[in-house]
């Protein structure tokens, strides 16, 4: 089973990487931006068929490792 | 005093700190690799600098994982003393020894200078040799070391002491200036500057070694 996790700064986190894209951004002239946000993206093959179960390792996952919830906050998503 | 410290794929201030460590305590010092599962009989582990895993994910995340890890929670939570410097640090707050998380710099810039710290207590075992209030100067060379909790969890460590060391001024970011925090008892300290490079006037000074020394002084109260 497939699923993709994506990982992204809690609001009120300071992310200067987002704040030097979108900097960047205004540079090339794109109008309009109020505000860049830069998370991370991750993909996953595991041996399960059952979605709630695979969705409940994979929490344990981004609980576990692929996420600091001092900071960040993840999205589970099941594709097939 | 029997100190080791931990070795992770990319640590590479491992060996100065092994050198600091053994001018002060006059014994030898075990490099310990991260793949070991036992710390039993040691009084004092330090986790070391570095770029363990290539600081992939997150900086620290995979140190705080290895096998080393269980270990290292044991020996903090019988009050044996525990160090964790720059990529130790991070390493600490990943695997929630210590509270807090190290986030990249806020101008995105790798920072490598002389930086002066203030010590904001003198009665713990890592900086009874210092004065509190005493400005010391110490290098860093980290891209994340902005320190970083939630107004929750910052109330509560300086409601607790917890700082151990606050930069006199800010180079990163870090919230109140945190350079350094011990855990809730004080037998755990992570900082992001390095003191094992100042233990000698030829390379810049000796600004560390009160530090490693203070160490060797708190032998007797390791607990059990």
């Amino acid at each position: 089973m497939k699923a993709t996790v994506h990982v992204t700064l809690k609001n009120g986190v300071l992310d200067p990487q987002g704040k030097a894209i979108e900097h960047t951004l205004s540079g090339l002239e794109f109008k309009g931006i109020n505000e860049v946000r830069q998370g991370k993206f991750i993909e996953l093959d595991i041996n399960e068929t059952d979605p709630a179960k695979a969705r409940e390792q994979i929490d344990a996952m981004c609980r576990g490792l692929l996420a600091n919830t001092v900071i960040e906050n993840y999205e589970i998503e099941i594709i097939e | 005093m029997k100190a080791c410290v931990i070795v992770f794929p990319a640590s590479n201030c491992d060996r100065d700190m092994q050198v600091a460590l053994e001018r002060s305590i006059s014994k030898p010092v075990d490099m310990v690799w991260h793949r070991e599962s036992d710390l039993t009989g040691y009084d004092l582990v330090v986790v070391p600098g570095g770029f363990s895993y290539g600081d992939y994910l997150r900086c620290g995340a995979m140190a705080a994982r290895s096998p080393i890890m269980a270990a290292i929670k044991k020996h903090a939570d019988r009050g044996g003393l525990l160090l964790g410097v720059c990529n130790g640090f991070q390493v600490l707050t990943e695997a929630e020894i210590l509270p807090g998380v190290l986030m990249r710099n806020a101008n995105l810039k790798f920072i490598c200078k002389d930086v002066e710290l203030t010590v904001e207590r003198n009665d713990t075992a890592f900086t009874s040799g210092y004065a509190t209030g005493q400005k010391i100067t110490t290098p860093v060379a980290d891209h994340d070391g902005n320190y970083f909790t939630d107004d929750e969890t910052l109330k509560r460590i300086e409601g607790n002491g917890q700082v151990a060391f606050r930069y006199a001024e800010n180079p990163n970011g870090s919230i109140n200036s945190i350079a350094g925090v011990y855990n809730e008892r004080g037998n755990v300290l992570g900082l992001m500057p390095h003191p094992e490079r100042l233990v000698d006037s030829e390379l810049g000074g000796t600004d560390g070694t009160p530090m490693f020394d203070a160490l060797l002084n708190y032998s007797g109260k390791v607990g059990a």
